[in-house]
């Protein structure tokens, strides 16, 4: 858990980076810090590590102040992705993977060990151990890196832009599997961007900076469904509704089997197991909508691990987004 | 009589290989005492330019200064040097390995700093926020990576060291410029020519062997370097 109170920084030439945040991250969860450029979100980040130190306030890291702890092992702790990535290029991948648990003196095998484990959390096949950074590209580079931060098993791990320098394709492939790695481990993870789609797309909670202050703290669909000021609502941009459909999962909107039992003939047929006609509970109601429209039935089974565990129509849809507020 | 056992070779070579053949000796003695001069020198220059390399990246002023001073030092005129020191150190090498400690240190001192504070600001950044400490940083990131420019400093300064060593001779510090300077006073420019071409060869045997180094190094920071005959000789051995 992290709590930022009362936080103010201001920079020695007079800056005025942040004034007066206070929000808290809870545990396990994924927080996204996001706004333009120059409105203190990075500046916050770092508060957490100490990387950068607040002129008054104070940053609590797992209900103790940050103050009182010692820089280098609070930092230890603490997982820490950059857009630049920042590997070690004159060490191998397993060294670059290995350094936290160096640092804090694991023994070697337990430290192969994990390497190997992140490796293969990360989708890297064991070959990657041996070779240099320099060889490989942006995306399994940041792999890397993410993994490196993950090294320790940090309680907190803190993301600057971590996905903001690869291509399109591989930042929304990278940003796929680090959603999945997030279900896996128990990380509070605090993630800055600047750009509110992947804010929406990875945060549990966003909070919406403009300088130097959190404009919004909340979930991703309370802030498309209630911006809280005209800056929010510029920020989000258009075609809310369409964002709101591709971070709403079909699990919370679909109804439950038994309601069509009776109906069977107009389900589409998902005993063929073609994905055509099914949908995973997990998917977005984007997918899903665009799968709907595009089969013959009105209805579309969700299916998970083989069973059909709800069914998802165009009036769910329509009626979610009614109760929600939204046109 | 000699000369007719070199018949081959042309004619204008022959007395300066006449002079190799008769004083290989003492050649050989002379040449051993050069790279002994060079090889104390920078044993001793290196570990004092490189960790006033690393001192001064604390402080930018420092820096400015002392790089400053080591620029003043190269500008002395060695006899110069070595005729104020002469009261002091007494005549032999030992003010000649001071004069060669004082002018190395410029390159070593140049190529260590610039080393150091040239490694990316993000890789500095990745390991301050994993919980390196300064030191850490600089002895796993910032040393390891900055090794090729140094060891390019030092194969600058070792360049310089074995050309002015030979000047040492003057103040009897042996070496191969004792050939040199009993040439001048004999006027015998075959004795001059020798020595001159062996002090350039060591010179480049030096720079060769650096360099190959340096490129290793390279090599194992990741970098792209066209590589040179030896570099891949060795490469092919491991």
């Amino acid at each position: 858990m992290i709590e930022f109170e009362d936080i103010t920084k201001v920079y020695a030439d007079g800056t005025e980076a942040i004034d007066g945040i206070n929000f808290t991250v809870e545990e396990g969860t994924t927080t996204v810090l996001v706004g333009p450029s120059g409105c203190g979100k990075t500046t916050s980040m770092k508060l957490v590590n100490r990387l950068e130190e607040p002129t008054e306030g104070t940053v609590y890291v797992n209900g103790t102040d940050n103050q009182e702890l010692d820089k280098i092992d609070l930092r230890r702790g603490i997982g820490y992705v950059i857009q630049e990535i920042g590997l070690f290029d004159h060490l191998t991948v397993g060294e670059n993977i290995a350094t936290v648990p160096e640092l804090v003196g694991w023994d070697q095998s337990r430290i192969d060990d994990r390497v190997d484990e992140l490796l293969e959390l990360m989708d890297l096949s064991p070959e990657y151990r041996d070779q240099y950074p320099r060889e490989l590209s942006g995306g399994q580079r940041q792999r890397i890196g993410v993994a490196r931060a993950l090294a320790a098993d940090p309680d907190i791990l803190l993301m600057d832009e971590p996905f903001g320098a690869l291509d399109p394709i591989t930042r929304e492939n990278l940003q796929d599997e680090f959603l999945q790695i997030q279900d896996r481990i128990n990380t509070t993870i605090l993630f800055v961007t600047h750009s509110i789609d992947e804010a929406l797309k990875m945060g549990d909670r966003i909070a919406i900076f403009d300088v130097g202050e959190v404009v919004q703290y909340d979930t991703p669909a309370e802030i498309l469904s209630n911006p809280k000021n005209e800056f929010v609502e510029n920020f989000i941009g258009e075609n809310q509704t369409f964002k709101q459909l591709s971070i709403t999962p079909v699990r919370e909107v679909m109804d439950d089997p038994q309601a069509y039992e009776s109906a069977e003939s107009e389900v589409a047929p998902a005993a063929d197991g073609g994905e055509y006609y099914s949908i995973s509970p997990d998917s977005s109601l984007q997918v899903g909508l665009t799968r709907l429209l595009s089969i013959e039935h009105t209805t579309l089974p969700v299916v998970d691990g083989g069973e059909v565990v709800g069914f998802l129509t165009e009036d769910h849809v329509r009626s979610y987004f009614d109760s929600a507020g939204e046109p | 009589m000699s000369a007719a056992h070199l018949g081959v070779v042309p004619l204008f070579i022959s007395p300066y290989l006449e002079f190799v053949v008769q004083n290989v000796d003492q050649l050989f003695a002379r040449l051993i005492e050069h790279i002994l001069i060079t090889a104390e020198t920078v044993l001793i220059a290196v570990p004092i330019g490189v960790s006033l390399g690393v001192l001064i990246t604390y402080n930018d002023r420092a820096a400015t200064a002392v790089l400053w001073l080591a620029g003043i030092a190269m500008t002395i005129p060695s006899l110069a040097a070595f005729g104020l020191l002469v009261p002091f150190l007494g005549i032999g090498s030992d003010p000649v390995v001071f004069t060669l400690i004082l002018y190395s240190q410029l390159p070593v001192i140049r190529n260590t700093y610039v080393g150091l504070t040239g490694v990316e600001e993000a890789t500095k950044e990745a390991g301050k926020g994993l919980g390196m400490t300064r030191q850490q940083r600089l002895r796993r990131i910032q040393i390891p990576m900055a090794l090729p420019i140094i060891l390019a400093g030092v194969r600058n300064a070792v360049v310089i060291v074995v050309g002015v060593a030979a000047v040492g001779a003057y103040i009897g510090a042996g070496g191969l410029g004792e050939f040199i300077f009993n040439g001048i006073r004999q006027g015998d420019s075959v004795m001059i020519v020798v020595a001159t071409i062996i002090v350039s060869l060591l010179a480049l045997v030096a720079d060769y062997g650096i360099a190959t180094v340096e490129q290793l190094l390279r090599i194992r920071n990741g970098e792209q370097v066209e590589q040179r005959a030896s570099t891949q000789l060795i490469q092919k051995a491991r």
